[in-house]
């Protein structure tokens, strides 16, 4: 195996590695989304405030997840470790 | 010069695009940035992308749409009832300023409603745009960080008008956290672009990778995920980032 192929292949493994980073907001999300389901039940009058602070929440915990996915998407497409061969 | 530079300044000038990036390295899959001319700028090599092709039609778009609608309004007759094309105008620029007189107060929101309505429309107007065949403008990060930065510079510049010489001050309220205090301030335009970038490209990567890999089976039902990625998800990233620019510009204002 060529040194590049070497690299190809461990940043293909790491890009996968990198997307476990999408347990976190997914589980997040999920909790931010249950009681906000929970808050309509019992106030169905504030639907439109529980939404819009509901989506705002889910959309701040899923940055974290979306670092992950920048991480992958460098490790794939612009990969900075070529370079140093 | 290194290898970072050379990534951060072809991530900065021309997003995802060049010889040493390649996101589409066969024909059948294609969800990158592809170049079409390139040019040369002060020794530069850049080249002129997707991503200004598509942000030309957007703006166009919204441009024809603005005309025509600046005629109406002139047009409109203040004595009879509005026509459907003038209720919709007037049902957006109400709902924005509603939206800003809630989320920044009633004293200032009014001030900001022309910048909140403007990156509203661009925005989704950019991210709607994979509906209609063009590459999203919105999933080039040189596109979302330079709305970031902005939002960043109207964040401080009322920041200091609000507060004054306060404003720098906050930072080092607690002495012991002033380097977190100063990374939280350098983190938030990186973070709003992040945000906006990436749930815009992975849905295009899902959509490159179903047209690509799949290409002759995908006839019709590709189009719920459409509306999953483009019309849902881009909607919500535009009222986040919207929301966003407004909750930490008003955050200025509180401490007056």
């Amino acid at each position: 195996m060529t040194d590049k192929g070497l690299i190809l292949a461990c940043s293909a493994i790491g890009a996968g590695l990198a997307m476990i980073a999408g347990i976190g907001p997914g589980v997040g999300q999920g909790i931010a989304a249950g009681h906000g389901a929970s808050a309509v039940g019992r106030n169905p009058g504030a639907k439109g405030t529980i939404m819009s602070t509901m989506l705002l929440g889910q959309a701040v915990a899923e940055t974290t997840g979306l670092y992950g996915f920048a991480v992958a998407i460098i490790l794939l497409f612009a990969n900075p470790l070529i370079g140093r061969l | 010069m290194g290898n970072g530079s050379c990534l951060l300044s072809s991530l900065l000038s021309t997003g995802f695009a060049g010889q040493t990036i390649q996101f589409s390295s066969k024909d059948d899959v294609t969800f990158g940035v592809d170049g079409f001319l390139q040019y040369e700028l002060f020794g530069q090599k850049l080249w002129l992308t997707t991503t200004h092709i598509a942000m030309l039609i957007v703006i166009l778009a919204l441009v024809v749409f603005a005309l025509i609608a600046n005629r109406v309004i002139k047009r409109a007759d203040p004595e009879k009832a509005p026509g459907p094309f003038l209720n919709v105008i007037e049902y957006m620029v109400e709902s924005i300023d509603n939206l800003t007189k809630a989320n920044m107060g009633e004293k200032h929101g009014g001030k900001f409603s022309n910048y909140i309505g403007t990156i509203f429309c661009f925005i989704l107007v950019a991210n709607v745009a994979g509906l209609f065949g063009l590459r999203p403008p919105t999933a080039d990060y040189g596109v979302t960080f330079g709305l970031a930065l902005i939002t960043f510079i109207l964040i401080h510049y009322n920041g200091f008008k609000y507060q004054k010489m306060a404003h720098i001050t906050n930072l080092f309220k607690p002495v012991l956290l002033t380097p977190i205090n100063i990374i939280g301030e350098l983190a938030t335009p990186l973070s709003m672009s992040l945000r906006l970038f990436g749930n815009v490209l992975s849905g295009t990567v899902m959509m490159g990778l179903i047209y690509g890999l799949i290409g002759k089976f995908a006839i019709v039902w590709p189009s719920f995920l459409h509306g999953y990625f483009d019309v849902f998800s881009g909607a919500i990233q535009t009222y986040v980032f919207a929301m966003l620019t407004m909750v930490f510009i008003s955050n200025n204002f509180e401490e007056e």
